[in-house]
């Protein structure tokens, strides 16, 4: 199901403007997109919208986002998005990340859940698990585009963009999508080396969802980041790597929505007892 | 017009033994220390030459690479002016937006200048793409936080009453205050490279002196966008002083001969794109519109013909080298004349950082092409009058 063009919004945080694509309706579920960006059209949207209202933003310096000055970490993301959250006045938001959104879910969470139901982080970079001379991440900067396709998608032909065939804002927004990618994650690498240890804050739900073809990130790494937050569950995505939202789009939507539903269930028992 | 010799100090006993990449990943363990140190003091001997037959000397850094073993410009500067009596040594370039603490580039750069006696040139560069991967500095916003650091060093220089403050976006120092300072005053001259007349303008507004390489008969425009922006500001012509240009040079007493050294000269070319690709260019290094232009397909070539041939330097024949003015090649009557009328297609180009030395060009071969070039041509071009290009200011 395409989304029509009026599901494309701008949203003003700070006088900064972002795009985002706003559908469905009910509960909030805020959407981050990993490094790659967002494409408007991901089916995953559209899947989600029909549990809640997403919003799913280009982040700032992604696709057609504004990038003030200044911001050059996911720390700076994450406060971003809070600010966003208390102008928009949303509560009880369900935050769903994948890669870097899972980074900045998790930024988000250390700081402030006030405004937060429940927190999804799926194949989420942002912490460094093992010892320092372990990449615990591959170099995606040092890999060629055919290999990034075999070691991050179950199936490579997924990754595959056919640029000079598509409209020129398409090349454009890949080409600003991968500069802000390494602004926030060049160094260190893909992570915050202070985040595992402020992961104890996070007291919601938290569900991490693991697309199982991922050789960009390890299944170790996401179970050694999952326990890390007290109480955090982990659910496995199979015919999918580290992009789960798009291999799979309808067994993520289920997913994220059927955990969201139980805390809207375990929520109701607990107003009645 | 003003001649420096360059070598990058290769290592190039390993050139034809590698997976296709010279630099960034190429083991170490490839390198025999007692051959390097051989060829580091080889090396310093043809400088030492190069001094006495009245050229400057300029030097260069890469990291991780067979191509260049000098990893530090402040070590050859170092020995250089110490050991030699009168070339000016310019450094081009120091990759300064790369380096963690610009204090110390300031305090490196002052002494050099002193123990020099006055001698130094500064480049200032933003480095090429593989760096970024050795250095890790982080591509994106790297031109920042390189004029940050040449701020800095500029201020650093040029303060003598009392200690300074610095809170910077990213450098921080509460009592700046270097000995010894630089003898040249405010400050040793700046120099720089770009290839993008965006860039080029900005160096015309400062003055400094833009050099390129690889850019033969695409030169102009590049020189053209930093005459306007220095008219402009400092109303007059830019003198040819104000540009550089490194050539490749192969010259003998015969044209045979010539060709014969051009091909290893050539190997500098042919050798510096040999890199695992990914390296080549990292997320930052290149604006959007160009990143966006490779991802469709379009890369226009970038080195040119005195025709509008377009080629690829790095695959060239000597030829085509030749007819791109990248290289100089041929008897002392024939590079004279090829230099002259590159510089006259510039409408005047004062500084030629002369490669006369690359990869298995021998000793004597080296010494050979410094000796005649020195002989017959560098006189020639010394007496030669610059033209001086029309500019409207921008």
């Amino acid at each position: 199901m395409p989304v029509t063009t009026d599901a494309i919004t701008s949203i003003v945080v700070n006088g900064v403007t972002i795009e985002a694509v706003e559908r469905g309706e009910g509960r909030p579920i805020l959407f981050l997109h990993p490094g790659i960006g967002i494409e408007t059209d991901a089916p995953v949207l559209a899947e989600l919208a029909r549990g809640g209202r997403v919003i799913a933003p280009s982040h700032p310096g992604f696709g057609g986002s504004q990038l003030p000055k200044g911001m050059t970490t996911v720390d700076d993301l994450a406060y971003f998005y809070l600010d966003l959250l208390d102008q928009r006045d949303l509560r009880d938001v369900l935050v769903v990340g994948v890669g870097l959104g899972g980074w900045i879910a998790a930024e988000i969470a250390v700081k402030n859940c006030a405004r937060l139901s429940r927190l999804v982080m799926a194949n989420a970079i942002g912490i460094k698990a093992f010892d320092r001379e372990t990449r615990d991440i591959v170099d995606i900067w040092s890999l060629l585009p055919e290999d990034f396709d075999k070691l991050a998608y179950f199936n490579p032909d997924n990754g595959k963009r056919d640029y000079a065939n598509l409209p020129e804002a398409v090349s454009l927004a890949a080409a600003r999508n991968r500069e802000a990618y390494a602004r926030f994650c060049w160094s260190p690498y893909m992570h915050n080396p202070k985040l595992k240890g402020r992961l104890h804050r996070i007291h919601i739900p938290a569900l991490f969802l693991w697309g199982t073809a991922d050789r960009i990130l390890s299944e170790k790494y996401g179970r050694a980041y999952c326990a890390a937050i007290p109480g955090a569950t982990f659910e496995r995505i199979e015919r999918a790597g580290h992009f789960p939202h798009l291999e799979q789009p309808q067994e993520f939507a289920r997913r994220v929505l059927a955990f969201a539903d139980a805390g809207a269930q375990s929520a109701t028992r607990a107003r009645r007892a | 017009m003003q001649v420096y010799v360059f070598t990058e100090q290769p290592y190039y006993p390993v050139w034809n033994d590698h997976q296709g990449s010279l630099r960034v990943n190429l083991p170490n363990r490839k390198l025999d220390p007692n051959i390097a140190g051989d060829l580091f003091h080889r090396y310093y001997d043809e400088w030492m030459v190069a001094d006495e037959l009245g050229y400057n000397i300029m030097v260069n850094e890469h990291h991780q690479t067979a191509t260049c073993m000098s990893s530090a410009v402040v070590i050859g500067l170092s020995i250089l002016a110490r050991q030699t009596k009168n070339a000016r040594l310019l450094v081009l370039g120091y990759p300064i937006g790369h380096r963690p603490d610009p204090l110390r580039i300031a305090e490196e750069l002052a002494t050099i200048d002193v123990i020099s006696r006055g001698r130094l040139d500064m480049g200032f560069i933003k480095g090429v793409p593989y760096e970024f991967t050795a250095s890790n500095q982080n591509p994106v916003g790297v031109m920042d936080r390189f004029w940050e650091a040449h701020d800095f060093i500029l201020k650093a220089m040029s303060s003598h009453d009392e200690p300074f403050n610095w809170e910077g976006e990213y450098f921080h120092y509460r009592h700046v205050n270097i000995w010894p300072r630089p003898l040249q005053q405010p400050y040793p001259p700046l120099w720089s490279t770009t290839g993008n007349p965006n860039q080029a303008r900005l160096l015309g507004e400062k003055g400094y002196v833009l050099a390129t390489l690889g850019s033969g008969y695409g030169t102009r425009p590049v020189f053209d966008a930093y005459r306007q922006a220095y008219l402009a500001k400092w109303r007059k012509p830019a003198g040819a002083d104000r540009f550089g240009y490194l050539g490749l040079v192969a010259v003998a007493d015969s044209e045979d001969e010539a060709r014969r050294r051009a091909e290893f000269v050539a190997g500098y070319l042919r050798t510096s794109s040999i890199v695992y690709r990914p390296f080549r260019n990292p997320p930052g290094f290149l604006s959007i519109q160009d990143n966006a232009r490779q991802l469709r397909g379009e890369s226009p070539p970038r080195s040119f013909t005195k025709d509008g041939r377009g080629i690829n330097m790095h695959r060239a024949s000597v030829q085509d080298l030749i007819d791109a003015g990248i290289m100089f090649c041929g008897t002392p009557d024939q590079v004279y004349e090829q230099i002259v009328d590159f510089c006259e297609y510039c409408g005047g180009m004062g500084n030629l950082l002369m490669m006369a030395h690359a990869g298995f060009l021998s000793h004597e071969d080296t010494i050979g092409n410094l000796t005649l070039f020195a002989k017959e041509v560098m006189p020639r071009l010394k007496e030669w009058k610059q033209p001086v290009a029309e500019t409207e200011a921008a």
